[in-house]
């Protein structure tokens, strides 16, 4: 019987087991998780909009994505995401059918398929000099039959053949050192124009057939100029002179130089303000910037410069449309300050306007950044026009009729960094949530679920109970969920746009385009650095809503001021912003909170001094309490120096700021500059939670983890070893790493990989960090792990010390105890190269980890840390293999199944970020890119709830099929003792 | 034990035949070899055997009582030897019951010996030996508990559930904001 019991069990383990996979059923996808598409920035937009086919818009981004739109909708047809090198420059159709794009600095020239973005042919331009790269696609041009393309990249003019893209003849102009800035296209001649230093001006003929060089001609200008060169028509160029007061207007009618200049004042009386050409194409005409008027002026046939029209609040002009033979239209949009203007009017014809409409738009867009317009013919032959317009947080709108017609957050293509916040908790009597369902609904879903379940449902059912589960109301609520599965992901762009999206079906709960981080004149070039929790409030502080704190800096580089801005997590709202006095190198949040649960954070300046906020008494007196223990660690990773601070006293300054602390210096390491560079870094996850600092060995051992928050990894390479895989030999690279205590500048455990590069991509949890990298002797990237053990704690070995509880395991630990460290390693090869990598974070700590590998195909790989193990053996004994540590093997598994974005791509992957859910199996996981992706998954199967696809339907009909039966066998039973008695 | 009591029941006899009763068959010769005198003795010396006889059969009964478990003690060793070392219900099972049964056995032990209870009985020696042989089957079932890895006898025990200790120090930082 024994026997029996035990098969019973082994088949039940087996059977369990074989569901163990991390892999979804078809009908699972899109359940918990969701994926959306963005495009990015629109920089260039061309309409198609023949009469056959559908009408689409193809656009190129600043995320380097080329793309074809539906006009109707704004659905994306086709997408190709270039790499984060390739960056493009250039975009155009060619033969009414292929989308011609150049990217990577001229370098590289690529046709698609319009209708299906398929890539018909591909060119490599090659080149030796960086050079401004322009992409010319004359119109009927052709050389030998063959269509031309222009190409001027990298110091060379390319001729390409429009059917093949092959190189029909090329041009050097390297060796002439012009900045070539125009091609321009007259008959069968191309001229190519361009400064030499910034007032040389140069004009090469060309014959177009082979590139003979048929004449040249130069002049020197009377002073310097200023900006770029603008192309008026096909031969006339305006250009400011350096101290902006006069125009040049230069004519190459046949290849030869004449100038004329003329002052702005001439022009334009009672002019003040500091003049821009602005880079709108508009034939015969060009517009001028001052202040915030733009004026029009046209170019005479005589190059005399006439004022055409003044436009005031002009935010944005597009380029002119030809519209029918000689008639060109062009649009500028006037903003006010509820609604916006659009005019569109005929370039030639200057009194009336083709089109005048406002239009109502979001103020959290911003204003307008772009316009492109296009014509349609309506119904009474006459023109219509659409606007596709790129606001200030990098949306897309199409507007026409005065109406949006489709609009694209495609801010959230760039994301900078992701925070989460908790949603309201649930109250009675206010109904947060407005999908709630009614009773008969819920009845009627669990009996097409039991259907389902019994397989008696047809097949229309089926497809019922599909939609059912996808669109779940349960998952979109608006109030926080038992399981802590619904929250709010609060992302900022590089826009300076805060979004949050739900978890449940990723859909925008509300969007701020942030003051601080908007253009103005006190903050030029604003930057959105981070984003950080300020205020989590929970038990006594329940009643305030949490908050966000967005730190963003006036300026790319180091030394320009810091902008604070705090917004409400529920509503959105921006509660108050800061322009600090002080620059901004690292926010530090602080383990410590306040009585309203802000927490409190250290702001490092680029002096080394610390500014303590938020700025309250009760925040220097919780400082004050940790003074002597809080620290701070600095890497400078162009130095090769990692140093340590503590904080000292407050600042010695002229004004007295008591919340300003300076910083003496305890400990540095300098790496030999000659020999190591710094290429990466990783800690500790602030929020990660320990379950214990105990590992059990199959022996019943114990060893005791380092688990230490003030732990740094730094990853060192040979200097001759950063750059491109490949530009070194294996025994000219090296790869060292470091385990640094950031309290005590104790270099825990170093190690060096000889013959390896970067990059560098690192994860540290718990005791252990993985790393990964390039072998160059096994041409392979390889992933290592180091576990680092405390060995002092190890002669915790008596029992009786536990049973009576007379051990100090528990006791608070300080670095300065110096523990003695033992470390296990071990390296496994990898076949993928590694975008970004992190590991699962449970509630508690206590499921198994699992790493989340972001690929080079834009998916991101789940990989148990058990095959990342140090003690893994070529033959584990029984006892091991019992405990699960798999057979050596050299390289780690790709198991098609445990991709976690199964068939779908997180384009241009750029990170991912992991947050716990309530419930300890279950972890949370958001990519993202070009596109954003977020499932949950759970490392250790969710051992804690019952599947999703479980019948309650089921489990209440047994209920009460066996109360009935027991009912119904009681009144039978009764019955029959009534006849015996009465026999 | 259950036989013990069975026919011992708490009150006692019920009924017996008293064989030493001599007075109706006078008449009858005695058989050949058959001496009398043995058997005519006085009411005094017929009880006190009687008395005797009773104890005789108390203290058999009693012994036999106390060794009981250790058929017991047989059986859970077999019964351990089939559920194997693995953790699993049926292991679990019997362990717990080789555990209680013991534990309730010496919870019970005066109501067991209760009706061998006599002044001339030693009850003593048959007590101690139960004892022994249920203390024998607890620590059977102890050892079953710990082959099976279920005792707190190791380090990794106690320590498994520990959480790490708190760090006194605090230190954040790292590279300049981008």
């Amino acid at each position: 019987m024994a026997m029996a019991i035990r098969v019973f069990l082994i088949l039940l383990l087996f059977l369990s087991s074989t569901n163990l996979g991390y892999s979804l059923y078809e009908d699972q996808v899109g359940l918990m998780d969701w994926h959306q598409q963005y495009i990015g920035k629109v920089k260039h937009a061309l309409f198609h909009t023949q009469k056959t086919g559908r009408k689409r818009v193809l656009v190129s981004t600043e995320e380097n994505v080329v793309a074809s739109l539906d006009l109707r909708h704004g659905e994306i047809f086709w997408r190709h995401v270039l790499g984060t090198d390739d960056v493009v420059d250039g975009l155009d159709i060619a033969l009414g059918k292929y989308v011609i794009t150049l990217s990577s600095d001229g370098s590289i020239l690529r046709a698609w398929n319009l209708p299906d973005g398929q890539m018909v042919w591909e060119s490599s331009l090659q080149g030796s000099k960086a050079s401004k790269s322009i992409l010319y696609v004359p119109k009927n041009l052709k050389a030998d039959k063959d269509d031309l393309i222009l190409v001027f990249g990298k110091g060379y003019l390319h001729a390409v053949s429009g059917i093949d893209g092959e190189v029909l003849w090329k041009k050097d102009f390297a060796g002439e050192s012009i900045e070539v800035t125009h091609i321009i296209q007259s008959a069968d001649k191309i001229y190519v124009a361009g400064f030499f230093g910034s007032s040389k001006f140069y004009v090469y003929g060309l014959n177009a057939d082979n590139g003979e060089l048929l004449k040249n001609d130069h002049t020197v200008l009377p002073s310097d100029t200023f900006g770029e060169l603008l192309s008026v028509s096909g031969d006339k160029f305006v250009v400011l002179d350096k101290i902006r007061s006069k125009i040049f207007t230069i004519n190459i009618k046949n290849g030869e130089i004449r100038y004329k200049q003329k002052p702005i004042s001439d022009l334009i009386k009672d002019s003040s303000g500091q003049a821009v050409i602005l880079p709108t194409r508009l034939p015969e005409l060009f517009a001028l910037r001052i202040d915030s008027h733009v004026f029009i002026i046209k170019v005479t046939n005589e190059d005399d410069l006439v004022l055409v029209d003044k436009i005031n609040n002009a935010a944005s002009l597009s380029d002119a449309l030809s519209i029918s033979e000689g008639q060109h239209a062009f649009a500028f949009i006037q903003h006010e300050s509820s609604s916006i203007h659009l005019f569109v009017k005929d370039v030639n014809d200057w009194s009336g306007d083709l089109l005048k409409e406002s239009i109502i738009i979001d103020h959290q867009r911003g204003n307008i950044d772009k316009i492109f317009i296009n014509n349609y013919v309506r119904t009474d032959r006459s023109y219509g026009f659409r606007a596709l317009m790129v606001m200030e947080d990098h949306s897309l709108l199409l507007v026409q009729q005065g109406e949006i017609v489709w609009s694209r957050e495609d801010g959230l293509a760039s994301v900078v960094d992701v925070t989460t916040s908790e949603l309201p908790v649930e109250k009675e009597g206010v109904s947060v949530a407005k999908v709630e369902q009614n009773l008969f609904e819920w009845l009627k879903g669990h009996v097409l679920k039991l259907k389902g379940t019994l397989m008696i449902a047809s097949p229309e059912d089926v497809v019922a109970i599909q939609a059912m589960r996808l669109r779940s109301s349960e998952k979109s609520k608006m109030t926080r969920d038992h399981n802590g599965f619904r929250k709010l992901l609060i992302v900022l762009t590089r826009a300076g746009k805060v979004f949050a999206l739900h978890t449940g079906d990723g859909r925008v709960v509300w969007s701020i385009l942030l003051h601080t981080l908007r253009k103005t004149e006190v903050c030029e070039h604003p930057v959105g650095l981070n984003i950080y929790q300020w205020q989590v409030p929970h038990h006594h502080a329940l009643d305030e809503n949490p908050s966000i704190l967005v730190v963003g800096r006036c300026g790319p580089s180091l030394a320009a001021p810091a902008v604070f801005s705090f917004v409400d997590a529920y509503t959105g709202k921006e509660l108050k912003f800061l322009r600090l006095p002080h620059t901004i190198a690292q926010v530090i949040p602080l383990p410590y909170t306040d009585s309203t649960e802000q927490r409190l954070h250290l702001i490092i300046d680029i002096n080394q001094r610390a500014y303590l906020y938020p700025r309250t008494p009760e925040a220097i007196d919780i400082l004050q309490r940790e003074f002597s223990n809080v620290y701070w660690y600095s890497v400078e990773a162009d130095n090769g120096v990692v140093r340590g601070h503590a904080l000292k006293s407050n600042c010695i300054q002229k004004v007295v700021d008591e919340y300003c602390f300076d910083f003496r210096d305890l400990w540095s390491i300098v790496f030999p500059s000659e020999s190591e560079k710094i290429i990466a870094t990783a800690t500790r996850k602030s929020n990660e939670v320990v379950h214990t600092q105990a590992k059990v060995m199959t022996d019943y051992d114990v060893m005791y983890k380092y688990v230490s928050k003030n732990i740094l990894f730094v990853a060192n390479a040979a200097p001759k070893a950063r750059g491109e895989i490949g530009t070194a030999t294996p025994e000219e690279a090296w790869l060292v790493i470091y385990i640094i205590d950031t309290v005590t500048g104790r270099i825990l455990h170093r190690m060096t990989h000889h013959g390896c590069q970067g990059p560098v991509h690192a994860v540290f949890s718990e005791n252990w960090v993985v790393y990964h990298y390039f072998n160059l002797r096994a041409h392979r990237y390889e992933m290592s792990v180091v576990e680092v053990y405390d060995q002092s704690r190890a002669d915790n070995k008596d029992v009786w010390k536990f049973v009576l509880g007379k051990h100090n395991l528990t006791s608070p630990m300080s670095s300065y105890y110096r523990p003695e460290i033992t470390t296990k390693s071990q390296s496994y090869f990898f076949t993928h190269s590694v975008k970004a990598i992190e590991v699962t974070l449970t509630a508690k700590g206590i499921t198994s980890k699992q790493l989340l590998i972001g690929t080079i195909g834009d998916q991101v790989l789940a990989l148990d840390k058990r095959f990342l193990d140090p003690r893994r053996t070529l033959n584990p004994s029984q006892a091991e293999k019992e405990e699960g540590i798999i057979p050596l093997t050299d390289s780690l598994p790709i198991i098609s199944q445990s991709y976690i974005t199964h068939s779908l791509k997180v384009e241009g992957l750029r990170g991912i970020v992991t947050v716990p859910a309530k419930l300890e199996s279950t972890s949370l996981v958001f990519a993202y890119g070009v596109d954003l992706f977020f499932t949950q998954i759970a490392p250790s199967r969710t051992y804690d709830s019952l599947t999703e696809d479980f019948s309650y339907a089921l489990l209440l009909l047994t209920i009460v099929a066996l109360v009935a039966a027991i009912f119904v066998t009681w009144v039978l039973s009764e019955r029959k003792d009534l006849q015996e008695k009465w026999r | 034990m259950d036989k013990g009591k069975g026919v011992m029941g708490s009150g006692g006899r019920r009924w017996g035949v008293d064989f030493s009763d001599n007075s109706t068959s006078r008449d009858i010769p005695d058989p050949p070899g058959f001496s009398r005198a043995s058997l005519d003795q006085d009411d005094s010396t017929l009880s006190r055997q009687k008395k005797d006889a009773e104890s005789n059969w108390k203290a058999q009964k009693a012994w036999e009582v106390a060794q009981a478990p250790l058929k017991n003690l047989l059986m859970m060793g077999f019964m351990m030897w089939m559920a194997g070392s693995t953790v699993h219900l049926f292991s679990i099972g019997i362990t717990f019951s080789a555990l209680w049964q013991p534990i309730s056995a010496l919870q019970s032990v005066g109501k067991i010996f209760e009706p061998y209870k006599d002044n001339k009985v030693e009850l003593l020696g048959p007590k101690l030996l139960f004892i022994a042989l249920n203390l024998g089957g607890l620590a059977l079932g102890v050892w079953k508990l710990n082959s099976l890895g279920l005792l707190p006898t190791h380090t990794s025990d106690w320590v498994s559930s520990l959480s790490p200790a708190q760090e006194v120090e605090f230190s954040g930082g790292g590279l300049n904001l981008g």
